[in-house]
């Protein structure tokens, strides 16, 4: 397990080794720079710019000292925008309001997904389970830039009942985590039906049933256990769409958060927390995906010795 | 028993195909969605016809009008007949998402076959590319790739290679690089998926046979490999489709898809949530055809999946 759990953690090092690479050779080849405004900027404006950044450096040296910041002191560099702030403080400004989200949204998908893939394999082809389906595939296809402002049509321009954007109270929470966590959801649901139908074709649930035990019981005590360990495979996929949501979910609400104010700086140019926020998401799902691989592990032995 | 043939036929003879669309045909919700995708294609196709009203044509004092005789879905915020857009709109979101879909195809079905086929070190080097980006949030690369290609292609000074890219680029209205960017990070599903059939494949009788009465492994992969992979390749086009859209619709809700004058679902959808409050019809109607469409493709999608192969979940 050891062995395993190494080679694992070693992985992650070379993907975000390449997604640094790739961003920073993307930045490279766009013309025009992040100085540019409406007006033509004088040249020597760019110019001292260029060189109080660090710009004017080889591509090179550019690379590897900002690569040698981030692996030594986690420093990102300075923000171009906000010229006081470094990318660091801006993520620190950004993250909380957004973890919050993702983490609210994520609890509400376990929590409504996972009993409804549950009840769809207990009755399968039941108009239940017809139903749930239906959802499902509504709840992962449609976007979450419709089904956002439909909620704040319905929820807070019609009803009243909620605010239409922020984030100052619980209250403005409950409608972006709500849409968030809809994909999710549906995932969780449509792999826990899947998964535990398949389990109760086994043999063991075979035996309880003969047994005699109680048909819930044998749900609950055996079946269920064995049929979450591939859902919690699909954890890394999870964890990315909460993160690409957040995107649209923080624009269409106006929550003040690092999603949003990652899709600003992309029309800004603001490179250093463009390639800050980048790696961190990136480093956030290989994490994500590398707890689930280990997790995945301790359960399952087979998977090691592969 | 007379072997000549001449005996009567008990049951008419069937090609695959006509087995293929009869089982669809009983799947009512693929019939219904595909019912739909051709409605939406043919008025998109034919929307110089079907809406007459120019798309462009502003007027800025009746901006804002909800549904009435003359404009069959109102009007948007400076004055233009939202129905002409919402079939534009089509046509654009339709097109990104089959050629999307096409470039993916042809990169990713060779790559997938010859991985599937010869296995060995190639396999080996798209297994682990594969697994790299999988999990990979990757509309977050999208978004880069995007960005970059935009501000690439604006420039007025690309020249050589840059230079003829930006005017293809111009010439599908600045979607090059929307094709590019999608088409990256989907191509490698698609490799997969072939590769798994072909390596499925590749132990079954048949094959065996012909490479025992001396096919080349070409013709073994061009004649045999490929053809009978198609279910899975057209499967997974159809729903990739529906993908393509979704993600440009998010792509120019955030301002880095469709460029004006150009118009998309995206860019209408953008439009509406902006004048939500007030005028809610200039979201729901490029609201309803977005879902609509994407729910259609994914129940004909579905259906063809039944359809093509009704062992899967099935123990043979």
């Amino acid at each position: 397990m050891g062995q395993y759990a190494f080679r694992r953690v070693l992985a992650v090092f070379p993907v975000l080794l390449a997604v640094y690479t790739v961003t920073f050779f993307l930045f490279q080849i766009t013309p025009g720079g992040p100085w540019d405004r409406e007006r033509p900027v004088p040249r020597e404006v760019v110019e001292n710019l260029n060189r109080k950044y660090g710009l004017d450096r080889p591509m090179w040296q550019q690379y590897v000292d900002y690569l040698a910041g981030v692996v030594t002191r986690f420093d990102f560099g300075p923000s171009y925008k906000r010229v006081s702030r470094t990318v660091t403080d801006i993520i620190g400004d950004f993250l909380p309001t957004s973890a919050t989200l993702g983490i609210v949204a994520v609890g509400l998908a376990v929590a409504i997904g996972i009993p409804l893939g549950v009840l769809s394999a207990l009755r399968p082809n039941s108009a239940l389970d017809h139903l749930a389906s239906f959802l499902a595939v509504v709840g992962y296809s449609i976007p979450s830039f419709i089904i956002g402002p439909l909620l704040i049509w319905i929820c807070a321009l019609w009803l009243g009942w909620l605010p239409t954007g922020g984030a100052d109270t619980w209250r403005h929470y409950v409608l972006p985590a709500i849409t968030l966590s809809l994909a999710p959801l549906a995932l969780f649901a449509r792999y826990t039906r899947s998964a535990l139908l398949d389990v109760t074709h086994a043999d063991y649930v075979r035996t309880a049933r003969a047994k005699g035990l109680r048909e819930s019981m044998i749900v609950v005590r055996h079946a269920l256990r064995n049929a979450l360990i591939p859902v919690a495979t699909i954890g890394g996929v999870i964890t990315a769409e909460i993160i690409v949501g957040s995107f649209y979910v923080e624009t269409v609400f106006a929550v003040p958060g690092l999603g949003r104010y990652f899709v600003t700086s992309v029309t800004d140019r603001d490179y250093p927390v463009l390639m800050g926020v980048t790696l961190l998401l990136a480093g956030i799902v290989a994490i994500a995906n590398l707890v689930v691989d280990l997790v995945y592990a301790t359960l399952d032995p087979r998977i090691r010795y592969n | 028993m007379v072997l000549d043939g001449s005996l009567p036929l008990a049951r008419e003879v069937r090609s695959p195909w006509r087995d293929t669309w009869l089982r669809l045909k009983e799947h009512r919700m693929a019939i219904l969605g595909l019912a739909f995708i051709v409605l939406v294609a043919l008025s998109a196709f034919f929307a110089d016809w079907v809406a007459p009203i120019p798309f462009t044509l502003q007027d800025s004092t009746r901006a804002y009008e909800p549904p009435t005789s003359e404009h069959w879905m109102g009007t948007d915020q400076l004055g233009r007949d939202l129905f002409s857009r919402l079939l534009q709109g089509a046509r654009i979101s339709l097109s990104v998402g089959i050629m999307t879909q096409m470039i993916i195809l042809i990169i990713g079905v060779p790559i997938g076959a010859i991985a599937g086929y010869f296995g060995g070190r190639v396999d080996q080097a798209l297994m682990r590319t594969i697994d790299v980006m999988y999990s990979f949030p990757d509309l977050l690369i999208v978004i880069i790739v995007m960005a970059s290609m935009r501000a690439a292609f604006r420039d007025p000074r690309a020249s050589g290679v840059m230079g003829v890219l930006a005017s293809v680029d111009s010439a599908f209205g600045g979607l090059l690089g929307v094709f590019v960017a999608l088409a990256l990070v989907s191509w490698l599903t698609v490799a997969r998926l072939v590769r798994g059939q072909v390596l499925a494949l590749r132990e079954r009788d048949f094959i065996h046979a012909a490479r025992a009465s001396g096919a080349s492994r070409r013709s073994i992969l061009m004649r045999h490999l490929i053809p009978n992979t198609v279910g899975v390749i057209v499967v997974a086009a159809t729903f990739g489709i529906p993908r393509a859209i979704i993600v440009e619709a998010s792509l120019s809700f955030i301002g880095l898809g469709v460029q004006a004058p150009m118009t998309s679902w995206g860019v209408m959808l953008l439009e509406g949530y902006k004048a939500l409050r007030a005028s809610p019809h200039l979201i729901v109607f490029p609201a309803a055809a977005l879902s609509l469409t994407v729910l259609a493709y994914n129940f004909l999608g579905d259906g063809l999946r039944d359809a093509l192969d009704p062992w899967t979940g099935h123990s043979r």
